[in-house]
């Protein structure tokens, strides 16, 4: 998208006046999407955005500046306000900018290669078995959607690397219609892969637990309200210690005093049967990328080791204020973004425990095997996350289904409250991730696990 | 800068290339921002922004295809139209699908510009967000710091042709700013917001949005998770908007067409208390979400939702109004980025005769009065109605206030909640999120906390 000598130019310009740091982001990025609702494929959506955004910082100010014009004019101009933002300092003059590096995994189908009636086909075949699947059944709708997003760093201390990053995803919605009302039931997969995907996934099956789930809401019953013993199936529980600890962790909100887990490095902070890891590697995982977007190596942190903290997250100019390196995990939404601390895939490592052995162990308790998303206040630690599909658990055995509700906890307390975590690791359902309005993709995963007390919004008292 | 003709120039221009049987619209839109955030007393980061978008539609034989670009460039511009047209050719056929046509319907002239934002100079900007954390800082002993103080500003402009001869246009402006205040509260840390939005400098009301950012943070010190109780909820203008938006959300044409609202069905009946009254109104000049055209070219209008209680219609574009035979009510929203969808753009609750906020909390023997509601995309069903949300704020007790209460949630279904108001507020506000509403207060409400 920009040659090399434009680039250079550009990290010269942002330093004519003397600054810290110069950086150069491109991005390029091609959707498309097929939808299918009311038994109608409604529509075919395709996009493109492409843009740069370039960063200066002197001292603690950080000028940015990012246009679509792809211009040299225009380019240059970007590069001038960024650093005019930033302010003159007595930093570097010069950057020296290095060999390209050309990361990142072309997909082994590329989603643009393939014939749009075969996505088409996909939403039908959905559409198909959801409603097959239950005269209840009223509405479905399914949603196919693929992206590549191609981008390029290079700053004022040598990164000069691209990446290439493709996802792939699928979700339907089903509604059923009963005596109570309208319920809904929800699935959807997604991986940083091409269209692939579906080698590994069934969209009929996909369809038929969405309307499943509808379909067992119908005769559920309201949620007890109050604190209870609650276990968590696999797979979606990920969000618990995506909002509980995850969004604690990252190095920005720590050093501004708006963590709960601020200078508690080397403390117990949870129960030892916790190992929380956060890991940007994993191939094909929805928070997977080979390099983040400030250009550093993706890689795997392990957060809380046996209950005890280990470290943050952190990304450039927080790294940079505590003179380490940065953990690969300064991410953006686009090239309108700044980057900030952001999670990639964050998963509780497996235990001993069967899921057998760690439901048969409650009397009276909530079984929750799908969360919804979450909401973290990182100050004070309360978070909230949606059940989609939950059980009462009555003397070790789940029995009957339950209304959607909301669970509450305080992150702090409820890490001190795992008491069992089994041997079923499964990584959950592709998220986005918010924080400052900007939303990237993150991936989470738990196995089951037991905690102690958290809270149930529920209607029955 | 941007100019309204130039990029109803570009739209046109596409439009003229539509082919016979083509329907054709074309939305772009161009604009400038700037952000500030300031953290110690430092400029945090400056952040200038030129956003540029096209949004083209074609509708062939029923079926439709879209494409859209962050930019305005002629190659990209082109290659849009062939994806929309490629895209077309594999949708499945609607007779109603197509793009609105033209129905006489004057637009309400409301000027949405004011130069003064273009004005505004860097430093400004930059002292504004300084001032903002310092006044913070200084307004209460137990505020230890600032989590962030942001200023921004927005100048943008909008323009959509078409094939059935609508064209329309224009350009608004915007200004905002927001603060988050911290408080050490043993080993935790609260958290309290105050921001504020207008179309330009002089109408933020600074003072407002620090007492609240301060206030919201204080009083929550000390808070603990309450007993499990039925309450009443008392709702600020905020909140009532955030609560009632949520509502106005399933009044739409989309969700009658296929089933996914609580409310299909229910014209001409009693859906909510008889103190509720509200409107969807762009054309009331005071609010921000007021606009003279929706996101199909069509003039905005009022409509009412809801009329002592009882259910009026819902919202429409032109495709569910074609769909529904009750005709599009102007209520395409839209971005360049994506398809238009009948939503509410200006929401205006009627004022009631409840007093101010003090009045309101003198009036309950038992309730919550609502600082914050967590989790609302994952805790309200809009198919269903059902509603479980976090909440954190103060108890009322016998008509005051009484200890901050946190790490609990409130329960009830949106068509309870609509029924259980029992008080509607005479302190209409105009928020920044475009809703217009006096506090509420709604009774017989889940409070789940300790069993």
């Amino acid at each position: 998208m920009l040659d090399d000598r434009l680039i250079t130019r550009l990290l010269e310009v942002s330093l004519e006046g003397g600054a810290d740091f110069a950086e150069v982001f491109a991005e390029d990025v091609s959707r498309s999407g097929v939808s299918l609702d009311d038994g109608r494929v409604e529509n075919l959506s395709s996009s493109r955005d492409r843009g740069v955004g370039i960063r200066v910082i002197t001292g603690d100010t950080t000028g940015f500046a990012h246009t679509a014009d792809l211009s040299e004019e225009a380019l240059v101009d970007a590069a001038r306000t960024a650093a005019a933002a930033a302010g003159a300092g007595s930093g570097l003059t010069v950057a020296t900018v290095g060999e390209r590096v050309e990361r990142g995994t072309p997909p082994a189908v590329d989603p643009s290669t393939v014939a749009k009636t075969t996505k088409v086909a996909l939403v039908q075949e959905a559409d198909r078995a959801a409603r097959a699947h239950d005269e209840a059944i009223t509405q479905v709708s399914a949603r196919y959607a693929d992206n590549r997003r191609r981008i390029l760093i290079a700053n004022s201390d040598g990164i000069f690397v691209t990446d290439d990053q493709t996802r792939t995803n699928f979700a339907v919605t089903a509604v059923a219609s009963g005596d109570v009302g309208l319920q809904t039931g929800y699935e959807s997969v997604g991986l940083s892969m091409g269209f692939e995907l579906f080698d590994r996934y069934d969209v009929a099956e996909l369809a038929t637990t969405a309307a499943e789930r509808a379909m067992t809401k119908l005769s559920a019953a309201p949620a007890p309200s109050g604190t209870h013993v609650v276990v968590i199936g696999p797979g979606s529980g990920g969000v618990l210690f995506h909002e509980a600890c995850g969004h604690g962790l990252e190095a920005d909100l720590v050093n501004k005093g708006a963590s709960v887990f601020a200078g508690k490095v080397g403390e117990q902070v949870a129960s030892p049967l916790v190992t929380l890891i956060d890991d940007g590697t994993m191939p094909g995982e929805w928070g997977h990328y080979e390099v983040d977007d400030e250009g550093n190596p993706a890689t795997r942190n392990v957060l809380i080791e046996d209950g005890v903290l280990k470290d943050y997250l952190w990304d450039h100019r927080q790294a940079r204020r505590d003179a380490r390196r940065s953990s690969g995990n300064g991410r953006r939404q686009s090239y309108r973004h700044l980057p900030m601390v952001r999670m990639t895939n964050t998963y509780l490592a497996g235990g001993d425990a069967t899921p057998e052995e760690i439901i048969g162990g409650v009397d009276n308790g909530v079984y929750v095997a799908k969360l919804g998303g979450g909401q973290v206040n990182t100050a004070s630690g309360d978070f909230v996350f949606g059940m989609t599909e939950a059980y009462l658990i009555e003397n070790g055995q789940i029995t009957t289904p339950l209304r959607e509700g909301q669970l509450i906890g305080n992150g702090p307390k409820v890490l001190r409250q795992i008491e069992a975590v089994g041997n079923d690791f499964e990584m959950g359902p592709p998220g986005t991730c918010g924080k400052d309005g900007q939303g990237v993709p993150v991936g989470d995963g738990v196995p089951t696990l037991r905690v102690a007390e958290l809270t149930i919004g529920g209607t029955a008292a | 800068m941007t100019s309204v003709d130039a990029l109803l120039d570009i739209a046109r221009g596409l439009v003229a290339q539509a082919e016979p049987g083509e329907q054709l619209e074309v939305a772009c839109s161009e604009g400038e921002s700037t952000a500030v955030r300031v953290y110690g007393g430092e400029v945090e980061s400056f952040t200038s922004a030129r956003n540029r978008g096209i949004g083209v539609r074609v509708i062939r034989d029923g079926r439709e295809g879209f494409a859209s670009a962050g930019s305005l460039d002629p190659d990209v511009v082109a290659q849009m139209l062939a994806d929309a047209r490629d895209n077309a050719g594999f949708a499945e056929a609607d007779p109603d699908a197509g793009v609105a046509e033209p129905d006489g319907v004057a637009a309400v002239d409301i000027d949405l510009w004011r130069d003064s934002v273009t004005q505004l100079d860097a430093q400004t900007k930059i002292q504004t967000a300084i001032d903002l954390e310092a006044r913070v800082k200084a307004a209460d002993p137990r505020i230890s710091g600032v989590r962030t103080a942001t200023f921004g500003d927005n100048a943008s402009a909008f323009a959509l042709a078409s094939t059935s001869g609508i064209e329309s246009g224009g350009r608004s402006t915007s200004v905002s700013c927001g603060v988050q205040a911290l408080a050490p509260d043993g080993e935790r840390t609260q958290i309290g917001y105050g921001g504020d939005a207008a179309r330009e400098y002089d109408d933020l009301d600074f003072d407002a949005l620090i007492e609240r950012a301060v206030s919201q943070t204080v009083d929550l010190i000390g808070a603990t998770k309450p007993p499990t109780a039925t309450v009443s909820l008392v709702l600020d203008p905020r909140q009532a908007a955030t609560v009632l938006g949520l509502v106005a959300g399933t009044l739409t044409g989309d969700r009658v067409i296929k089933g996914r609202s609580p409310f299909i069905g229910r014209e001409g009946e009693a859906i909510a208390s008889p103190l509720l009254t509200m409107v969807d109104d762009p054309t009331d000049s005071a609010s921000l979400g007021a606009d003279d055209y929706d996101g199909e070219g069509l003039a905005c209008r009022r409509n009412p939702l809801v009329t002592a209680g009882v259910l009026d219609g819902f919202l429409h574009d032109a495709y569910t109004g074609r769909r529904t035979g009750l005709g599009s009510t102007g209520s395409a929203v839209r971005s360049t980025r994506g398809l238009p969808s009948p939503g509410v753009h200006a929401l205006a609750v009627a004022s009631g005769t409840g007093g101010d906020l003090e009045a309101m909390i003198g009036g309950v023997d038992l309730g919550v009065l609502v600082f914050g509601l967590a989790g609302l995309h994952s805790g309200v069903n809009a198919v269903s109605g059902d509603f479980s949300v976090g909440v954190e704020g103060r108890m009322i007790r016998n008509g005051a206030l009484a200890e901050p209460i946190s790490e609990c949630t409130v329960s009830s279904t949106l068509q309870r909640l609509l029924l259980g108001i029992t008080a509607v507020g005479s302190d209409l506000t105009h928020l920044p999120s475009g809703v217009s509403t006096p506090s509420v207060v709604i009774g017989d409400v889940m409070l789940s906390g300790q069993s």
